[in-house]
């Protein structure tokens, strides 16, 4: 199989203070793939994803060793631009988090940030985004309310689409479905197998039944450690470990 | 049946407490405005209310008195506005320091310190105002008094800053991380962050924290009686002594003959300051509930 790594995980260590949250991960994400982050609860899912954007960087004494590759560059390297890393790999949170703005405002912040005046071109961006998004039918009669007046599901959508708008070469997605019942997350799986069409993603999931549905390759992470990374049919049908069969079909944790 | 009985009693007895304890305060705060409009309104038979706000001349113990507070009020306005210029910058700009550049240990330091300024009583203040600052500005700028509306803004300035500080930096730490992480996640620098994102929804706590400044600025009565100069003439510059409301009835009602015409006017000044935070606060809490409002916070 001839796959394009778009990113690159290599000899990962992370430090919370003194206590290692990762320890040596390495991971291969390939271009136009779903990949899967799984493992227990505390098994460090969270703290990989934030990584691969340096959203950790806001962390108080943290401490990071390997290095993170996108596109070949290390994004840890010293002449990166933070901000720049970020507006490259967009991220969706666990919690949907709009801000108190309207859902039009929402989508179009991240334009404005990055300098973008061209009120046209915005409106159309902002439209596009939240029919990417799978929104636009349900908010494009109300753009101008509050984003915070939506329900759960469509907050996440429009964080989503909020996403989408600055154009991201990856996507990571923590849990994005994890607060939501069962309509607004086959909604928002719908959609992740859309977008795998033009951007590339990484989705942290506990919920085994979704990663082996919308995932290209799993990663099984445990107590810090990476157990096993591959396909995902062979990670759920013929796990080269153990530990990786014993989680997945749900022996322990 | 017995249980559910005494069960019943107690909750009567707390809910009667609470009830007398809330009451009472209502009780005070309808006490005192009685009072301020009852000694305050019959200055009015004396000088018209228009003569009254807008006299030019205080001269309250002539023989041909004169009931005009204009250059009064002008003193607190002049003395608060200064106290705003000094302490919005720097209570606001103490706040977003320690919360957005100051490391884990300075905030751990800085804020309790600031904290700890607020409890300084205004008569150390003054003190300071008067021996310290107000010979300096004499010097600096060759004037022949210190003691004007200058010094008295720095000093009311200055003290509010702590306030103003605190409860600004407060607003800040509320603003939940997310939004900061989305903005971030979204290509944002810091700055685009704290400005677009982080103030706005901080904004309500921000003006809270200024109106509570602005409000401490105007009651206070010992630093001003200091430091300002005491003239109750319209001050035309801002190196002019001045007389502000609360330094007058401070320093006027041991003198005035109880149910005299003097006394009766510095309760109407008294009335009037009431009537002003009065304002004050209603403003504040109309932006806070905005805000909330907007945050989908409820009301
Ligand atoms: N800011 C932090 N400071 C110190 N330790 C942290 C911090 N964040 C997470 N940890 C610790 O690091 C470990 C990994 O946490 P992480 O949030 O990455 O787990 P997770 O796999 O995402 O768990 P969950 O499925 O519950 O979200 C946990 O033991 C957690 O307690
Ligand atoms: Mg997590």
């Amino acid at each position: 199989m001839d796959e394009k790594v778009r990113m690159e995980i290599k000899n990962m260590n992370f430090y919370y203070g003194t206590k290692q949250a990762l320890c040596d991960i390495n991971i291969q994400v390939y271009r136009n793939r779903v990949t899967a982050i799984i493992g227990p609860s505390g098994c460090g899912k969270s703290t990989l994803i934030r990584l691969l954007n340096r959203m950790n960087d806001l962390i108080p004494h943290a401490r990071i060793e390997g290095e993170v590759l996108l596109d070949g560059h290390n994004i840890y390297g010293p002449d990166e631009d933070v901000v720049d890393v970020r507006r490259k790999i967009g991220m969706v949170f666990q919690k949907p988090n709009p801000f108190p703005k309207s859902i039009f405002e929402n989508v179009a912040y991240g334009l404005r940030v990055n300098g973008i005046k061209d009120r046209q071109y915005i409106r159309r961006k902002v439209e596009k985004s939240i029919k990417d998004a799978a929104l636009w039918g349900e908010v494009k009669d109300r753009l101008n309310d509050s984003a915070l007046a939506l329900s759960g599901g469509q907050q996440q959508r429009l964080c989503i689409a909020r996403a989408l708008a600055v154009e991201p070469e990856v996507l990571l997605m923590d849990e994005p479905a994890s607060a939501l019942d069962p309509t607004s997350t086959s909604k928002i799986e719908e959609l992740i197998q859309e977008l795998k069409k033009r951007y590339t993603i990484i989705i942290v999931t506990h919920n085994m039944q979704q990663a082996a549905r919308i995932s290209d390759y799993t990663a099984f992470l445990m107590l810090g450690q990476m157990v096993e990374y591959d396909l995902t049919p062979k990670i759920f049908t013929n796990p080269a470990k153990k530990v990786t069969e014993d989680y997945i079909t749900g022996r322990f944790g | 049946m017995k249980i559910k009985n005494v069960t019943k009693f107690k909750e009567n007895i707390y809910r009667g407490i609470f009830t007398i304890l809330a009451f009472a305060s209502l009780f005070f705060l309808l006490g005192i405005t009685v009072i301020l409009f009852k000694e305050g309104l019959p200055i009015f038979q004396k000088v018209s209310v228009f003569d009254f706000l807008f006299g030019r001349y205080w001269y309250p113990t002539h023989a041909d008195a004169e009931f005009g507070i204009l250059p009064i009020m002008l003193g607190s306005l002049w003395v608060t506005i200064g106290a705003l210029g000094v302490c919005v910058p720097l209570g606001v700009g103490s706040a977003l320091y320690i919360h957005e550049l100051a490391g884990y240990t300075q905030k751990s330091v800085l804020k309790p310190l600031i904290e700890i300024l607020a409890a300084i009583p205004s008569i150390v203040y003054g003190f300071f105002g008067m021996v310290i600052v107000a010979p300096f500005i004499q010097r600096t700028f060759h004037l022949s008094v210190g003691l004007n509306a200058f010094t008295g803004s720095l000093m009311l300035g200055i003290m509010a800053t702590p306030t103003v500080c605190s409860i600004a930096e407060d607003a800040l730490s509320f603003v939940p991380k997310s939004f900061r992480e989305a903005s971030y996640a979204l290509g944002a620098n810091r700055w685009q962050t704290l400005i677009n994102v982080i103030m706005p929804a901080a904004g309500s706590g921000i003006s809270t924290a200024i109106i509570l400044g602005m409000s401490r600025a105007i009651g206070e009565t010992m630093t001003v009686l200091m430091v300002c100069g005491g003239a109750a003439v319209i001050p035309h510059s801002f190196f002019q002594p001045v007389r502000p409301m609360t330094a007058t009835i401070a320093a006027e009602m041991g003198e005035a003959v109880m149910g005299g015409a003097h006394y009766h006017a510095l309760f109407a000044i008294g009335l009037i300051l009431f009537l002003f935070t009065l304002v004050f606060n209603i403003i504040a809490e109309i932006i806070s509930r905005r805000f909330r409002v907007k945050l989908g916070l409820g009301r």
